[in-house]
């Protein structure tokens, strides 16, 4: 907490260029909505969903993902960080390193991003004709919720990949912002095998899709309001990957 | 003109050194393009008959944009150029007999040509190969292509000159974060970057066709697919080449502007 508000009291020294770049930042979710938006005036529906109930999911995506975001945004420059040899200092300091490496950067311009998915909520909600009761409410909590957890295993993931390489791997941006991009619509629309992959390799549809097809009565099983539960399981590998990697490390030197 | 070929070739061979990350990077759009066609062939699948443009031209227009990224978007920016401007590197600049304007030109032109030839070819041999409906099909006649080609490299242009609007907005700032950001958001939406232009509604279309965004990404692309042929065509590139001249005029006229009362930053 000490360390948030330094970061906030550090970025309010340049007042205009954080509002500038939180607006960029809203900006960039928006026009990715207009798309949609554009794209539903002309189909109705797509596979079965209406505009109103795919902005229940672009919402969840995009404020799990700005969540993780704002916190896990550290592992961005994690990669500089091991370059650089930053990152031996951090282990010689008597806390927890990935802690450190996630008090080093935070960026809260993404709050552009996540008022953005506040604002999408505050329209799907009412209209997408979802009945709230207590099980609904809970169930989106849960896909927010372990949403987050699981886009922040996924920056942990990417960071824990320069252990090996000093460098980023671009790759992973599928994944981290591929994720949010095509969480834009549920994941079913891209067909089986995608599906799949995005249930049994990355969990990101365990947050997203099935869970919606309880919140919209399309399947009524308790069990589909539970999967994000099991989508943190994926803590499990992201986190064991993480320390493999540690033990690894061998110092860039200087 | 030997001076800036020279800028050219250097910036082409520096550029080609980074092989791993551009693999990663091949990967990552070519995963990209797919998932994007994959949305599009739901949409299209919920109702043929709303598709304004045919489902092969959309998969063409989505690999090839995949496969020249770098020429095409915007946010493409040189991080160079602006520090260049905040650190007060910006007087070695002014210092050199050369034009800054077509120095920092001929720099990003460089950059974005060396990304795009680095990774395009891989991208195209596999959008080739995919099975059908996926698969990327060729521009219906050589006619086409050249036209393409002629599109292609002024987009690029227009995208360059666009961006130096951004750079020399920096001598004013000081802080380019929002502006870059913001600008080239804005911009690449309107290029049809997100979805293509004919997905938009026809009103917004109408307006949006007749912006200098729409000289981008936008015209090469349909080109290619077959959306916009023959005299269409032409008036498309007549278009592009009218932007361009408004660009890289107000983007002169700025910087003798912001030159004249520059300060240099630091020592």
């Amino acid at each position: 907490m000490k360390f948030f508000s330094m970061h906030l009291k550090s970025q309010m020294q340049y007042k205009v260029s954080f509002f500038l770049t939180a607006a960029g930042q809203f900006l960039v979710s928006f026009t990715s909505l207009l798309g949609v938006y554009f794209m539903f005036t002309r189909f109705n529906e797509v596979e079965g969903f209406i505009f109103q109930q795919v902005l229940l999911c672009f919402a969840t995506s995009l404020m799990a993902f700005s969540l993780a975001e704002c916190f896990g945004r550290g592992f961005d420059v994690f990669p500089l960080m091991i370059g650089n040899g930053e990152f031996d200092r951090v282990l010689v300091r008597p806390r927890q390193e990935i802690f450190q490496v996630l008090s080093s950067k935070i960026e809260l311009t993404r709050i552009g991003r996540l008022l953005q998915s506040i604002i999408v909520f505050c329209y799907a909600i009412p209209a997408s004709g979802v009945i709230w009761t207590w099980d609904k409410i809970l169930t989106l909590f849960l896909m927010i919720f372990c949403g987050s957890i699981i886009f922040f295993c996924l920056f942990l993931i990417y960071a824990s990949f320069s252990f090996f390489t000093i460098e980023g791997l671009e790759f992973m941006n599928i994944f981290t912002d591929g994720g949010k991009e095509f969480g834009r619509y549920p994941f079913s629309i891209y067909g089986k095998k995608v599906l799949n992959f995005f249930t049994f390799i990355v969990p990101l549809a365990l947050f997203q899709y099935y869970p919606l097809l309880y919140l919209l009565d399309m399947k009524t099983s308790v069990s589909y309001m539970l999967t994000p539960l099991l989508g943190l399981l994926f803590i499990i590998p992201s986190y064991s990957f993480w320390r493999f990697g540690l033990r690894r490390y061998k110092s860039t030197g200087s | 003109m030997k001076k800036y070929i020279a800028i050219i070739r250097i910036r082409f061979i520096n550029s080609l050194q980074y092989r791993a990350a551009a693999i990663a990077g091949m990967a990552t759009q070519f995963a990209w393009g797919l998932m994007e066609i994959l949305a599009f062939s739901a949409f299209y699948r919920a109702n043929p008959a709303a598709f304004p443009m045919e489902f092969s031209q959309t998969v063409s227009y989505i690999w090839m944009q995949q496969a020249l990224l770098a020429l095409f978007m915007v946010w493409f920016f040189e991080g160079e150029i602006f520090a260049s401007i905040t650190s007060g590197g910006i007087a070695y600049e002014l210092a050199r007999p050369v034009d800054l304007y077509s120095r920092w030109f001929c720099q990003s032109m460089a950059n974005r040509l060396a990304k795009a030839v680095l990774r395009c070819f891989p991208i195209l041999i596999v959008a080739f190969i995919v099975p059908e409906p996926f698969r990327m099909s060729l521009p219906v006649n050589a006619g086409q292509f050249i036209l393409f080609l002629v599109s292609a490299s002024l987009s690029l242009f227009v995208v360059v000159s666009f961006s130096m609007l951004i750079y020399i907005s920096t001598f004013y700032t000081l802080s380019p974060m929002g502006v870059r950001l913001i600008s080239a958001v804005l911009a690449d939406f309107m290029a049809g970057a997100t979805i293509p232009l004919p997905f938009f509604p026809p009103a917004f279309l109408t307006v949006a066709e007749l912006m200098p965004f729409a000289a981008m990404q936008n015209m090469p692309l349909r080109i290619y697919s077959g959306n916009i042929a023959g005299t269409d065509a032409a008036l498309g590139i007549g278009l592009q080449l009218f932007w361009l001249l408004v660009l890289v005029l107000i983007g002169r006229l700025l910087m003798k502007n912001a030159l004249k009362r520059v300060v240099v930053q630091g020592g």
